[in-house]
């Protein structure tokens, strides 16, 4: 039985270590032929950063990432406002008339294909152009789109870190004077801090990346750095976009992995860290 | 100052919460409910060489007379025409075959998760979900570089010996999976860990002591637990990927057809809104069932 | 020869209570230590606080709590006792504002309280958890009720400053809760809620969550502080101990019903039903046909004792109604030979188990009728005629006014 354990143990070990392997080869490969001289990207010829020169040379690609960036924070900043109202609602308010139509929205475009939200917001924006004259399609539509589909995310932590917030520290500030307004604002909000940082990078991450959505409702004025990767790596493999990639992974993945390291840790295990507060020393010098 | 923030302070606790609702409430009513709508409307209209290209549903006769034309000719093309079926088809078999293999590599790395040490938990998982905070586009990009006839494992092989000429291993199914499998594997294995890692192991250890061997344990006692895990795993993975275009795109062959390549090629490349509309209509009405389920699933671990 | 001075096996050790027994001579086992002669509600005069009047409340049907009345009087420390879904928990809840009643009313002081919401109520809750903000210091939990009702800084300091002396932790002041010990947290909660001088504190469980070495000495320090604040306690607990050692009066709840209200001793002398009479502490009970009844004794005929029990007073029900006693088992007493005291009620039974508790032991003896009485004596020191062994003939027996009349 000792044997079948250790067995089962390895097994475990050796899946999980493959998986590894699996997530972060590309990554990584991605990352080393972008110090590659060769313009045949796959075959090494020798380390070079030449590639990133020419980066730093592309209008194209600088103005996309501008406007990249612009709708990354405009939008992420916007999914925190909704998503935390939303997973506030989701987690305090129990019952109300149409609840589940509420959560089933918020959520859905979680896991809704890209390629139907885009399609569909196109055709509201189109049609709403026809009738009220707005909106344009440029930044505006796009962040719009990204709001409605990572303020799911944003909610999703939000509610995670709310329900691991006591709901009786709530009710005390209330119970000593707080209004609703108060309780929230000075009890609530700041338990949520982390959970918000991690949201607004995980909006802009997700903002940052999305290219799907962005095709349809984007205008000709407003094309965002996936947009001319995707235009870019369809015609094939291309050192200047290894050079970029390498530049938005270390950009998005590590800075705002690191600034969301300790906070989403936290986000995740929600129980364990009131466990932990609950059950220290419990000498009491009463 | 914040004393005079009321937007709660009804007298009755209760009465101010239909305010805070109906913001979030009506984003969602407007940008994700009603362009369902607009998208059904439109998938009943015809193609126009026209800004926008289609023909309007509602339209004023010369007489001013009320003219509503349904077309229901997109839905009997789409039922008839076989590129539709089959790329209805493969889309549901990928997705399929997407959930299935995520799940056999998931789960053990979720089991080995939730099972290690309790320090090692939190820096594990966060390796698997660091890829999802990198750009989806560039990983999958990446997997061109590795499979490509000149690529990395090719270069790898031949250099060993092992064989003479490149495998083809890129632009068909094989690499559509590969990428599939790559990308949505955080999805099964988040649900997964969270599900294992709330189980009472004690329960593993009553059934050692009670004469289980570890696989009639896991067979008997970890596996019916973490169905529901299993299952929310799989919806997350298999509805998204049922719409999947970029790794279709940029990692199938020219002959790969799925739902998301040709609504795509539908309405950019042919203009021909309608019939984009009811692809997309079809693509809803097949994930409706999936999306109930997992709504059901979600609300009921909300309330455990 | 018979283990005479019994203790009560649910009350609290006596030599830990303080001895001020006034009017309470009769019943020394039962020291409550907040009872110092005051009893407001027995005088038609004094107008109670809080007044409950017919309040209903229910969840999905379910009446948690059902058509409930009290008045509780200025300075009390009233305990609402039940099991876990009395109704207790509901109740309290709706007097702080976080539930509102489907019907009845609640008022303080003749103030409705049900139109207002929590932060608008004269009253203040300690919860089970504490709830205490992680986020902030000692001092900013302490401070943050002050600070909502607008109080001037310097005034805030002064009385944070003076509730930290009141539940000595002045030295933690600028420490987060993360950093204190469960005991502390608790006397922090207690000072946060005090500080903003209610005229009545909701205790919500204050001492579930310390051990019971240290639940015991909070007992003592929670009704002192209570008497020098000079405010109304109002608590919710399921341990009858904590609720008999510290209460002026308890009411027992079940199923949403207030089934007794009464001072610690009434309820444990006098318990009104068999629910009351077997939650608080445990007894012994007798079935039978009531045959005598004169002014100053009556008697029923029970099969399980074998014959007729005496009871030192009249019973309000007439011959021939089935009519139950219970009797406590430190009531009862227990020899080796014939009783000489000559009790009214005695039997002979066999020693079916012997428990030994330390401080007391506990016998089961089976009597002829096959009923099993269950008997506590204080641990007096090993003497030949107290060491009992199992299955030997012992005498038991009871004075006619030990027992009482518990409604079914």
């Amino acid at each position: 039985m000792i044997a079948a354990l250790t067995r089962g143990r390895l097994f475990l070990r050796l899946m999980m270590g493959l998986a590894m392997v699996f997530l972060y080869a590309p990554i990584l490969s991605i990352i080393i032929y972008s110090f590659n001289e060769s313009q045949l990207v796959t075959v090494w010829s020798r380390f070079s950063t030449k590639w990133y020169v020419a980066l730093l040379h592309d209008e194209q690609i600088l103005h996309a990432a501008k406007i990249s960036i612009e709708v990354a924070v405009l939008s992420a900043s916007g999914s925190l406002v909704v998503g935390t109202l939303s997973g506030y609602i989701l987690s305090r308010f129990k019952r109300f008339r149409l609840r589940a139509l509420f959560s089933g929205m918020v959520m859905a475009p979680l896991v809704m294909p890209e390629i139907i939200m885009g399609i569909s917001l196109l055709l509201l924006f189109v049609g709403m152009e026809q009738v009220f004259g707005w909106p344009q399609r440029d930044v505006q539509t796009i962040v719009i789109a990204h709001i409605t589909f990572s303020t799911a995310f944003v909610a999703v932590v939000v509610q995670s870190r709310l329900a691991g917030i006591d709901v009786s520290v709530e009710e005390a500030a209330m119970d000593l004077g707080a209004s609703p307004g108060e309780v929230f604002f000075l009890i609530t909000l700041p338990l949520m801090v982390p959970a918000l940082v991690s949201g607004w990078l995980l909006a802009f991450s997700l903002s940052l990346d999305d290219l799907v959505i962005t095709a349809f409702v984007s205008g000709p004025g407003s094309t965002t750095l996936p947009l001319v990767i995707f235009s870019k790596v369809r015609l094939g493999l291309n050192p200047e976009i290894n050079a970029l990639a390498t530049v938005v992974i270390l950009a998005v993945g590590l800075v705002s992995g690191i600034a969301a390291f300790k906070t989403a840790f936290k986000v995740l295990t929600p129980g364990k860290a009131i466990a932990q507060e609950g059950q220290d020393k419990c000498v009491s010098p009463a | 100052m914040i004393r005079h923030v009321r937007f709660l302070g009804s007298p009755k606790p209760g009465e101010g919460r239909i305010w805070v609702i109906a913001g979030p409430f009506l984003w969602f009513m407007i940008f994700f409910v009603i362009p369902f709508v607009v998208v059904a409307k439109i998938s009943l209209s015809t193609a126009a060489v026209s800004i926008p290209p289609y023909v309007p549903l509602v339209g004023w006769g010369e007489d001013g007379t009320l003219n509503i034309a349904l077309h229901f000719g997109n839905y009997h093309f789409l039922l008839t025409d076989p590129e539709y079926v089959i790329a209805y088809l493969s889309s549901l078999r990928n997705a399929a075959v997407t959930s299935l293999v995520t799940l056999l590599i998931g789960y053990p790395v979720a089991y080995a998760i939730a099972t290690t040490k309790e320090t090692l938990r939190g820096p594990l998982l966060m390796l698997v979900i660091m890829p999802f905070w990198t750009s989806f586009l560039i990983r999958v990009y990446a997997w061109i570089g590795i499979l490509k006839p000149n690529g990395l494992i090719n270069n790898f092989l031949m250099s060993l010996g092992l064989i003479n000429h490149p495998l083809d291993i890129l632009n068909n199914q094989f690499s559509v999976y590969v990428g599939m499998v790559y990308a949505y594997l955080p999805f099964m294995i988040l649900p997964l860990y969270s599900c294992l890692e709330k189980m009472d192991h004690s329960l593993l250890e009553a059934a050692n002591d009670l004469g289980a061997r570890p696989i009639r344990a896991f067979v008997s006692i970890t596996l019916p637990l973490s169905l529901p895990g299993i299952i929310a795993g799989s919806l997350l993975v298999f509805i998204p990927a049922v719409g999947e275009y970029i790794i279709p795109t940029l990692l199938g062959g020219a002959d790969t057809l799925t739902i998301g390549t040709v609504l795509w090629n539908e309405f950019f490349g042919n203009r021909d809104w309608p019939v984009a509309s009811t692809v997309a209509v079809a693509l809803i009405v097949l994930l409706v069932g999936p999306l109930m389920l997992l709504q059901h699933f979600q609300s009921k671990g909300e309330r455990s | 020869m018979i283990a005479d001075e019994p203790a009560g096996s649910s009350s609290a050790n006596p030599s830990q209570a303080e001895p001020n027994g006034k009017g309470r001579e009769c019943i020394p086992e039962m020291l409550t230590i907040s009872q110092d002669g005051y009893q407001p509600w027995t005088d038609a005069g004094i107008e109670p606080q809080l007044r409950i009047e017919n309040i209903v409340k229910s969840f999905d049907g379910f009446n948690a709590v059902d058509n409930v009345s009290l008045d509780i009087y200025r300075g009390e420390f009233f305990s609402l006792l039940g099991g876990s879904g009395c109704g207790k928990t509901t109740l309290l809840r709706m007097l702080a504002g976080f539930l509102t009643p489907d019907s009845g009313s609640l008022s303080m002081d003749g103030l409705d309280l049900v139109p207002l919401p929590p932060y608008e109520r004269p009253l203040n809750m300690m919860f089970q958890s504490y709830a205490l903000f992680p986020h902030m210091t000692v001092e900013n939990n302490i401070a943050f009720g002050l600070r909502r009702d607008g109080v001037p800084k310097d005034e805030v300091a002064e009385r944070v400053s003076k509730v930290l002396d009141l539940v000595q932790l002045s030295e933690f002041a600028s420490r987060k809760p993360s950093q204190l010990s469960g005991g502390q947290r608790q006397r922090v909660a207690l000072a946060r809620s005090l500080v903003k001088r209610p005229s009545v504190l909701l205790l919500d469980e204050p001492l579930s969550a310390l051990d019971k070495k240290l639940r015991e000495a909070t007992q003592y320090e929670l009704v002192n502080i209570q008497q020098q604040v000079g405010i109304t306690f109002i608590m919710v607990t399921h341990d009858q101990e904590e609720a008999m050692t510290m209460s002026t009066r308890i009411a027992v709840m079940d199923k949403g019903k207030i089934v007794q209200v009464g001072s610690p001793a009434e309820i444990y002398e006098y318990p009104q039903n068999r629910f009351v009479a077997t939650f608080i502490g445990s007894v012994n009970l007798f079935e039978g046909p009531l045959v005598e009844n004169q002014t100053d004794h009556a008697a029923i005929e029970s099969d399980e004792w074998g014959g007729k029990i005496q009871v030192g007073r009249a019973i309000g029900y007439s011959l021939g109604h089935n009519t139950t006693l219970g009797i406590r088992p430190e009531k009862v007493r227990i020899a080796k030979i014939h009783d000489p005291m000559a009790l009214a009620n005695r039997a002979v039974g066999r020693m079916k188990d012997i428990a030994y508790l330390g401080n007391s032991l506990v016998y089961h003896v089976a009597l002829q009728s096959g009923k099993v009485l269950k008997i506590t004596s204080p641990n007096l020191g090993s003497t030949s005629d107290r060491q009992f062994v199992r299955d030997e003939e012992v005498h038991v027996g009871w004075a006619p006014n030990a027992c009482v009349v518990v409604e079914p």
